[in-house]
């Protein structure tokens, strides 16, 4: 069959995808363009190229800033905090749901816990300022444990940002993350947990050898994942909490790559010197990425790529 | 009669033991509730609740001097008003068009025979790690293709998305194959394939993307933010929230020093209003996700399957 025949043959599925690849192409593909501007002292009211290259004038610019050496780490900070406690709760949840025995109250619990995903960041952020501003529930609490003496400064003192990013994440989305890892579980044969109860191994040691072995794979395919977001690929709430939440006075501890690209770029209209730190996010989340799935395979796991 | 006697206390501590784990699981899956719903109720009472009191502070999960003003004020402020039919009508375009476009390629892309199935799969799934990044994006959008200041900005960048696309396809290529052939046998044609026997039969997984992508857009702040600040008139409710978070605590003490010597009517404050508009912005989403429940469990399990 020759190959004018078959395109001819195929020219239904062909109306239906070749728009969307040409849209793909224009919205995903187009804009890697722009990364050109990196190199230039890039005006916009300029025509692309009538702006002066500059080489690598912009990132030297970059790495010689503190501020930008800070939103690096910062960045990081926030994501392995944020990691760490999503995935510590998510399968702590998952496996306290998994030996509920009560079906209906299992349920409920899942309802309620399925809840904050859906309210947004900004919701979400004003109500983590609700909860722990001097005179919120969390400080009262507190007081009346006699854990602390005088209310905390929660929202305006530095070294608890990052924590509180770390917290709001896990409110909003244990209940949620643990679905993956709870679908995992089910998959489990039960034959495993009879003979292993018929052996006299208790609960903790059922779940220390079935549950938490059976979703290993799950837990590396994600591991590796959120390794290549851990400078802010994509992870939403890395953006969106320092933003909403962050001060002036805060900034050291809250200002991300994603948040000093923003300044600069839309703000202060230095596309070029915006557009390298962008350049050089993305550059790290792929070797990021790369090298977790390379460390997977290695370990024989299951991997994304 | 010894072995007996060490089994049956064996028995009985493993019974106790037991008792004590579900007692322990118990009390922290409430704790867990109480935790989760606490910041959520604590708005909704807030809002119910007349202005001026709430300033003293200490309400918890129940009004303690109900109003309705809060209400009043904000469902007869234009400018909010408006705010929610932007919101309405970009999640619910935005959603219609994502869904068709999306499964559309969905349904392209898992005919095993279609010539271009691996060099678009590779161009879509590609996007997923390769972003231009913020920048080049604006640039784009708003001086390349001119779409910022209007509606469509909500629109034309947000009608596919590949993670969605890949959960449907995989949705559909586990249907069996014979369903499409048959059809092919009696002349159909593959755009009326997709739509009269693939679509229907997708019903559980297009109902989670649906879900997703409405939340999506009902929950975006950014876009306005970034393109749309400066026209009032396409303010999303959202973002509208945005901006009271950052105005509320100031406005707060001007109102305290203003209603310190208030009659006896119901007032509303910058605490109770901001409250009343989140739960608008929330109410939406919280009636209709307990019943898409099912569906959405069985939606990201399909994801996480492929990866």
């Amino acid at each position: 069959m020759s190959l004018g025949h078959r395109l001819w043959q195929q020219r239904q599925l062909l109306v239906m995808s070749v728009p969307m690849l040409l849209y793909i192409l224009l919205f995903s593909y187009a804009p890697l363009w722009g990364w050109l501007t990196a190199f230039m002292d890039y005006k916009p009211a300029k025509p692309m190229f009538e702006n002066t290259w500059v080489g690598l004038k912009n990132f030297q610019w970059l790495f010689s800033r503190s501020e930008f050496m800070l939103a690096i780490r910062n960045t990081l900070m926030m994501s392995i905090i944020t990691l760490v406690f999503n995935t510590v709760s998510a399968i702590t949840l998952a496996v306290l749901l998994n030996e509920m025995t009560v079906r209906k109250f299992k349920r409920t619990v899942q309802t309620v816990t399925y809840l904050p995903h859906f309210l947004s960041w900004v919701i979400v952020v004003g109500l983590a300022q609700n909860m722990f501003a001097t005179d919120g529930i969390v400080n009262q609490v507190l007081l009346s444990l006699g854990v602390i003496q005088s209310p905390l400064f929660f929202l305006g003192e530095g070294r608890y940002f990052w924590w509180l990013v770390g917290l709001i994440h896990v409110w909003k989305e244990s209940g949620w993350n643990s679905i993956i890892y709870l679908s995992a579980m089910s998959s489990i044969d039960p034959a495993l947990y009879e003979a292993a109860e018929m052996d006299g191994a208790g609960r903790i040691r059922r779940i220390w050898h079935i549950t938490l072995p059976g979703i290993k794979s799950t837990f590396v395919v994600l591991l590796v994942m959120n390794i290549g977001m851990l400078i802010g690929g994509t992870g939403e709430g890395i953006f969106d909490i320092p933003y909403l939440m962050g001060q002036n006075l805060l900034m050291d501890w809250s200002q991300t790559i994603d948040i000093f690209v923003l300044k600069y770029g839309i703000s202060k209209g230095q596309y070029g010197r915006a557009t390298a730190a962008g350049i050089f996010k993305s550059v790290v989340a792929i070797i990021l990425l790369f090298s977790a799935n390379r460390i997977a395979k290695r370990l024989d796991e299951p991997t994304l790529l | 009669m010894e072995i007996r006697k060490t089994g049956r206390s064996v028995g009985r501590k493993t019974h106790y033991w037991n008792m004590a784990f579900h007692t322990a699981n118990t009390l922290f899956m409430l704790a867990l509730i109480v935790v989760t719903l606490y910041p959520v109720l604590n708005t909704i009472a807030i809002s119910f609740n007349d202005g001026t009191d709430a300033l003293r502070g200490g309400i918890h999960v129940w009004p303690r001097v109900f109003s309705l003003e809060s209400y009043r004020g904000v469902m007869s402020d234009e400018y909010v008003f408006n705010a929610f039919l932007i919101s309405v009508s970009r999640t619910a375009i935005q959603t219609v068009l994502n869904l068709v476009l999306t499964s559309m390629l969905a349904y392209t892309l898992s005919r095993r025979e279609f010539i271009l199935r691996k060099f678009i799969t590779t161009i879509f799934v590609l996007t997923m790690y390769v972003n231009a990044g913020l920048i080049p994006n604006y640039l784009l959008i708003s001086r390349t293709l001119g779409l910022g200041k209007s509606f469509w900005v909500y629109i034309i960048p947000t009608m596919l998305s590949c993670f969605n696309m890949i959960v449907i396809r995989t949705y559909i290529l586990n249907l069996p194959d014979a369903l499409v052939e048959s059809a092919r046998i009696d002349g159909a044609g593959e755009i009326r394939i997709f739509w009269q026997i693939i679509a229907p039969l997708c019903l559980p997984v297009l109902a989670t993307v649906a879900l997703f992508v409405a939340v999506g857009a009902w929950n975006s702040w950014f876009d306005t933010h970034l393109y749309n600040a400066g026209k009032p008139k396409l303010h999303s409710l959202q973002y509208l929230l945005k901006m009271k978070l950052a105005t509320t605590q100031a406005s707060t003490n001007a109102a305290m020093s203003s209603t310190t010597a208030l009659s006896a009517k119901p007032t509303s404050t910058p605490i109770t209003i901001r409250a009343a508009i989140t739960v608008i912005s929330a109410l939406p989403i919280m009636l209709v996700y307990p019943f898409l429940q099912k569906y959405f469990v069985v939606g990201l399990s399909i994801g996480s399957v492929k990866g």
